[in-house]
């Protein structure tokens, strides 16, 4: 139920990015999404939701590419990083200092987006401008 | 193309949710009161805690709640019957508020009484300790219950919601000596994860712990009060003219 929540709260910001192109509107091939571990998202089903979602829509047959973001805490003893397993709690393994700063891992961020503008004078193939940024 | 997509509309997956909150934040703010966000799981004591607090802290405070509920009104009418102004928020399938709904419930709530007179809001989410972790409704404050019956590990299962607590009540302590639970190891599990939230024991059925509760409530209405008496923008200048339209 959470995911389906988070894939419209994704195709909202997809949506607010087409109209960006208005009166164009982008053939997008794959969005890509840093999904923390530190969330309350689980990939595998945010996957299965957005391809129901995305049927008979401006997106239908866009990839929903994942890349996962693992936790990291700082310890604030000795500055170390470290990934806490969930299972051994989230205290540092260096200093057993509580998890005070959170360096990574609440990412839900759409990365970037691989798409082509319908142009009838361009070429329709795929052309990397960018590199996505950090 | 490969693309980012543009800073201005914002690139992270709840960017909407979140305007929409601080939209609702600013005109908290307008209104010079505290918003709490009271969140748990299902029967962990949300309702039961805000019966019993509620007429206690009535004799220092002006307040009223939204309250969210899946699918019936039986909590509001609880809260309604301690004398507490209720604007019941039915979010039929969602799992937790958005801060679009308590927006909507800002507009009821406003058709029945002048905010500006309010010291305390209250929002009571839908009973859930994943979804109401992510999508912030405006609060200044998120409290965040968990009951003795819930276990020890709790906090280590769902870490993200009590990472984000600012107190952590740990709720109906009076059924400790029935069970095989020991209350410091919650406590322990919550402070692994949020050193910096406050974490207190609470019985609504016996009222132990209460006072400690109200005096954290007194101190972030007083917190709230100065940090909106520091010189800066006014927040009532600063409210955005399409969202006071709006509610």
């Amino acid at each position: 139920m959470h995911e389906v929540d988070m894939t419209r709260a994704l195709l909202l910001a997809m949506e607010g990015w087409r109209q960006s192109h208005k009166p164009q509107v982008p053939l997008v091939d794959t969005v890509h999404l840093q999904v923390g571990a530190f969330t309350c998202v689980e990939p595998d089903q945010l996957v299965f939701t957005w391809q129901a979602a995305i049927q008979n829509s401006w997106l239908e047959g866009a990839e929903l590419a994942i890349e996962p973001v693992a936790l990291l805490g700082r310890c604030l003893c000795c500055s170390a990083t470290y990934t806490p397993e969930p299972e051994r709690g989230y205290r540092s393994p260096c200093c057993e200092h509580p998890m005070e700063e959170i360096v990574q891992g609440r990412e839900l961020r759409i990365r970037s987006v691989d798409y082509q503008l319908p142009q009838p004078d361009t070429a329709t193939a795929f052309l990397p401008l960018s590199a996505p940024r950090p | 193309m490969h693309m980012p997509l543009e800073d201005s509309l914002g690139l992270n997956l709840l960017a909407a949710n979140q305007h929409q909150a601080a939209h609702n934040r600013e005109h908290f703010d307008a209104w010079k009161l505290l918003c709490l966000n009271v969140m748990s799981s299902p029967g962990a004591g949300k309702t039961s805690l805000l019966e019993r607090s509620l007429p206690l802290l009535a004799q220092d405070f002006a307040m009223a709640v939204l309250e969210g509920d899946m699918t019936t009104q039986l909590d509001a009418q609880r809260l309604e019957a301690v004398g507490v102004p209720v604007v019941p928020i039915t979010t039929g399938r969602a799992c937790h508020l958005d801060a679009a709904m308590v927006c909507g419930g800002l507009r009821l709530l406003r058709d029945r009484l002048d905010p500006t007179g309010l010291d305390l809001l209250w929002v009571e989410n839908v009973g859930n300790l994943v979804c109401p972790a992510e999508f912030e409704v405006g609060e200044h404050r998120k409290v965040a219950l968990l009951s003795v019956t819930e276990g020890e590990d709790k906090p280590l299962k769902y870490p993200v919601m009590f990472r984000e607590a600012d107190c952590v009540l740990i709720t109906k302590i009076d059924l400790l000596p029935y069970l095989p639970v020991e209350v410091e190891r919650i406590e322990e599990h919550v402070l692994q994860v949020n050193p910096r939230c406050r974490v207190l024991r609470v019985s609504a059925s016996s009222g132990a712990g209460l006072e400690a509760w109200h005096q954290w409530l007194r101190q972030q209405v007083a917190l709230q009060r100065s940090s909106l008496a520091a010189p800066g923008p006014d927040p009532q200048r600063t409210a955005d003219p399409a969202l006071s339209a709006l509610i």
